[in-house]
């Protein structure tokens, strides 16, 4: 009601008749449309999918072994199913799986935790100084276009050949996301959150720990998937280049010697264990969310 | 004279460095604030009311000028008066009460405790019910009740409030107005408002300045003599309607000298 007397003055008034005039027509010229449904897709219960989905799988397993075994394909090169199987049975009986699981899941799990943990506290602590910050920065983008895994026969010659290189190898490909994802968490701070903190009176370290902290969380956890992925990555690069154990070194050595089934086999006991560490992360990052209610 | 203002701005003067040169946001203006009294800025957009909160509240150092309050310089001091912004900033990881308790818990007291003073008087304001709910779920004048309690809460005399009511709709500002009204008589505060609404001004106030902008300044300070209680209907008086009018004369007289000047 007030700010209709004020605006009386100025320019709106030549506006003000202009818009309806100018709905009107176009409302009345347009031709009658036919009549159009809103297009359903009807949803497939999920006992008809999954069982859609093991028979893909299983013909496809069962088109293998049958091509290698009538000779369609070269059984040497593809290997068949009931010869992976049998080897995967050899690698966990007589072979050293559990060695070779145990030790990719540990440098995979330790280069996640190190560099998820740094890189987000790197990225927090841009936070306390613009100055910092603006000179840090240039670095770590050059870091991060650097192609770390060009470097890695490096850090094996640094790090020795044991876990200790597959770890740091690791870390430099989660370290950075991290930190780089954390300091766009920080970056998307609004001023106006600080300037109520500190008009309650508060210290830089209650603002960071009442509001940066708990702001950027959601950032911390967004790279939890890519990280565990990008430190499997790392852990394999590394035991591709060297290594005593592991499952990279694994599906290397059976290339060399042309034992293609128990590539087939190294492989398969990879992804399980991607799936599995994948699940446990996507797992975490649920409860942590609902833990902060974003 | 009278005794010493609450909070006085003393010549206070504000100039922008931006890529196009100086700003000069504010010219000095000079306020003075008696404990108690429940006053209102009005202005055009960008006239810098936020802008006087801002250096009041010590978040941004004036170019020229001090504030003071009881008397004591304040310039540049932060945490000495409560300071609504012109958005709620309820922190969505906190839930109603918890977002509330914020200034006692920024000023040292236990949680624990601060939630035991919070919890009654949030009941007691129309939040009941609503205390363990995140921000999210509430509405738009639930969420500035929390706001305006987290202000208030904050054991200051003073209190800033920005635009408080100035995304409700109509019929929600009106209980807001009452419900405002009705703290500001229990908690014995000092309130300064900047709104756009003239009316909302004139309702609640004791005392209106108009601002008008390029540079920033107060051109007229309009006492309000209506007496206390108000209910609705004094909006109609006579007295009510000399004043609304005096405010809106003086708001457009700024908005010709703003177009004469562009043109
Ligand atoms: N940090 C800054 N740098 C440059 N100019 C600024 C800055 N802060 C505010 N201004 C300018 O100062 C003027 C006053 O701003 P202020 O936010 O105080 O206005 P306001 O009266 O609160 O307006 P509104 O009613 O829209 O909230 C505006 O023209 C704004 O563009
Ligand atoms: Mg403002």
């Amino acid at each position: 009601m007030t700010m209709q007397e004020t605006s009386g003055i100025g320019a709106p008034l030549d506006l003000a008749p202009a818009q309806p005039a100018a709905a009107q027509p176009t409302a009345t010229a347009l031709p009658a449309k036919p009549a159009r449904r809103l297009p359903v897709q009807k949803d497939w219960p999920l006992w008809v999918i999954v069982t859609v989905q093991i028979a893909i799988l299983v013909s496809f397993i069962a088109l293998w072994q049958v091509a290698a075994d009538y000779g369609w394909i070269d059984g040497f090169f593809w290997s068949k199913p009931s010869a992976i199987y049998a080897t995967l049975i050899k690698f966990f009986t007589e072979g050293d799986a559990w060695v070779d699981i145990g030790f990719t899941f540990r440098s995979t799990i330790s280069g996640f935790l190190l560099g998820t943990t740094i890189g987000s506290l790197l990225g927090l602590s841009f936070w306390w100084s613009r100055n910092y910050a603006a000179i840090v920065q240039p670095y770590l983008i050059c870091f991060e276009s650097l192609p770390k895994l060009a470097l890695a026969p490096l850090v094996i010659l640094v790090f020795g050949m044991g876990l200790a290189s597959k770890v740091a190898i690791a870390t430099a490909l989660t370290l950075v996301v991290s930190t780089l994802t954390t300091y766009a968490g920080v970056k998307a701070l609004d001023p106006d959150g600080e300037k109520l903190f500190y008009s309650l009176g508060a210290s830089r370290w209650q603002v960071f720990r009442k509001l940066v902290v708990p702001f950027c969380l959601p950032w911390v956890i967004s790279v939890l998937r890519v990280n565990i992925g990008l430190a499997l990555t790392g852990a394999i690069v590394g035991e591709f280049i060297a290594s005593q154990h592991g499952l990279g070194r694994a599906i290397l050595y059976a290339g060399e010697t042309y034992d293609i089934a128990l590539v087939w086999v190294a492989v398969l006991v990879l992804s399980t264990l991607a799936i599995v560490m994948y699940g446990a992360v996507s797992w975490l990052e649920r409860i942590l969310r609902k833990g902060i209610r974003q | 004279m009278a005794p010493v203002a609450k909070l006085r701005l003393d010549q206070v003067s504000m100039t922008f460095k931006t890529p196009a040169g100086t700003f000069r946001a504010l010219a000095p203006v000079t306020l003075s604030i008696t404990q108690g009294r429940f006053v209102s800025l009005i202005g055009p957009s960008g006239c810098g009311k936020s802008t006087i909160f801002n250096i009041a509240a010590g978040l941004l150092q004036p170019s020229g000028g001090r504030v003071f309050i009881d008397g004591a310089e304040a310039t540049g001091t932060i945490g000495r008066v409560g300071y609504m912004l012109q958005k709620d900033l309820l922190l969505p990881w906190r839930k109603v009460l918890d977002n509330v308790v914020l200034g006692m818990e920024i000023q040292g007291l236990p949680l624990r405790r601060a939630r035991e003073r919070a919890l009654p008087l949030l009941r007691r304001y129309g939040l009941a019910g609503f205390e363990y709910l995140y921000p999210n779920a509430l509405s738009g004048g639930m969420r500035q009740r929390a706001a305006l309690l987290r202000t208030l809460l904050f054991d200051t005399d003073v209190i800033l409030l920005d635009e408080p009511f100035g995304a409700l709709d109509a019929q929600t500002k009106l209980q807001m107005q009452e419900w405002l009204l009705a703290l500001w008589a229990d908690f014995n505060k000092t309130v300064v408002f900047v709104t756009h609404d003239v009316e909302e001004a004139i309702y609640l106030s004791d005392e209106v300045h108009v601002m008008a902008s390029r540079p920033g300044r107060v051109i007229e300070t309009i006492a309000v003599p209506i007496p206390r209680p108000r209910q609705r209907h004094v909006t109609l008086l006579p007295e009510f309607i000399t004043i609304k009018e005096r405010c809106l004369e003086l708001l457009a007289l700024d908005h010709n000298a703003a177009a004469d000047e562009a043109a």
